[in-house]
């Protein structure tokens, strides 16, 4: 088991809570997991079967894109966290 | 969703929003949540790293900045509210490209800065279906002065 930290906006799908705890070996099937406890989070997370551009993954304080991305293994105890990068343009 | 700010924190963001023209600029907004309105009472202004060829039409927050702003929101039982940036010389109205990278929930500040001077500030909230914007109600607050008139400064 392992969990993940929600951002702000996303909370209210998540009954409020800041950190949910989640099972997987890796990334992906973290996230799968995550989204079939909270299936309304998944439209916010993918366009279609794709992680949004700018939905960022880490673990600890590293991002998993620097790892091996979706596919980065995931150890009990893990802390995960899902990081918006905010971006706006005319 | 109604966003209540002081006009000493709109002053401070759209000052800041006025010296990055004509570039885009932008921050995070911090504070409290009472059923659909949030009461501002922080603004952190934050670095445009959209890439810097760009800027005229982009603004980025990269993903640390929002780390340790909600972090520390977070800690001090406050929240973090939404966001704030500039579209320099057009109106304060979503892009798409706004649309296609918002997040639900957040309130969206978006101030239009025409010629380097502020000219408007509109709020907005990403629809459920995130096929649109619902313009929401931007509420001024004069905190500051009735702060000093409840301690009798006049």
């Amino acid at each position: 088991m392992a969990t993940i930290k929600i951002p702000t906006p996303l909370r209210s799908y998540t009954g409020g809570n800041a950190e949910v705890n989640v099972s997987g070996a890796t990334v992906s099937a973290i996230l799968s997991d995550l989204t079939t406890q909270f299936p309304d989070l998944r439209p916010h997370l993918y366009n279609g079967d794709e992680l949004r551009n700018f939905v960022n993954i880490f673990i600890g304080d590293e991002d998993v894109r620097f790892r091996s991305g979706l596919d980065t293994e995931v150890e009990p105890g893990d802390k995960l966290r899902i990081i918006p990068s905010i971006a706006g343009g005319r | 969703m109604e966003l209540v700010i002081s006009t000493e924190l709109h002053d401070r963001l759209t000052h800041h929003l006025e010296n990055t023209f004509p570039s885009e600029g932008g921050g995070f907004l911090v504070g409290h949540i009472k059923g659909d309105t949030r009461q501002v009472t922080e603004v952190h202004l934050v670095e445009n790293t959209f890439a810097s060829e760009e800027q005229f039409h982009r603004y980025l927050a990269e993903a640390g900045a929002f780390q340790r702003i909600e972090d520390e929101a977070d800690a001090r039982g406050l929240s973090l509210l939404g966001y704030f940036h500039s579209h320099p010389d057009h109106p304060a109205i979503p892009s798409e490209f706004d649309r296609t990278h918002a997040w639900p929930y957040f309130a969206y500040l978006i101030v239009s800065v025409r010629g380097g001077k502020r000219a408007e500030s509109r709020l907005w909230e990403l629809a459920a279906n995130r096929e649109s914007f619902i313009e929401g109600q931007l509420s001024f607050s004069q905190a500051v002065f009735e702060e000093k008139s409840n301690n009798g400064n006049h």
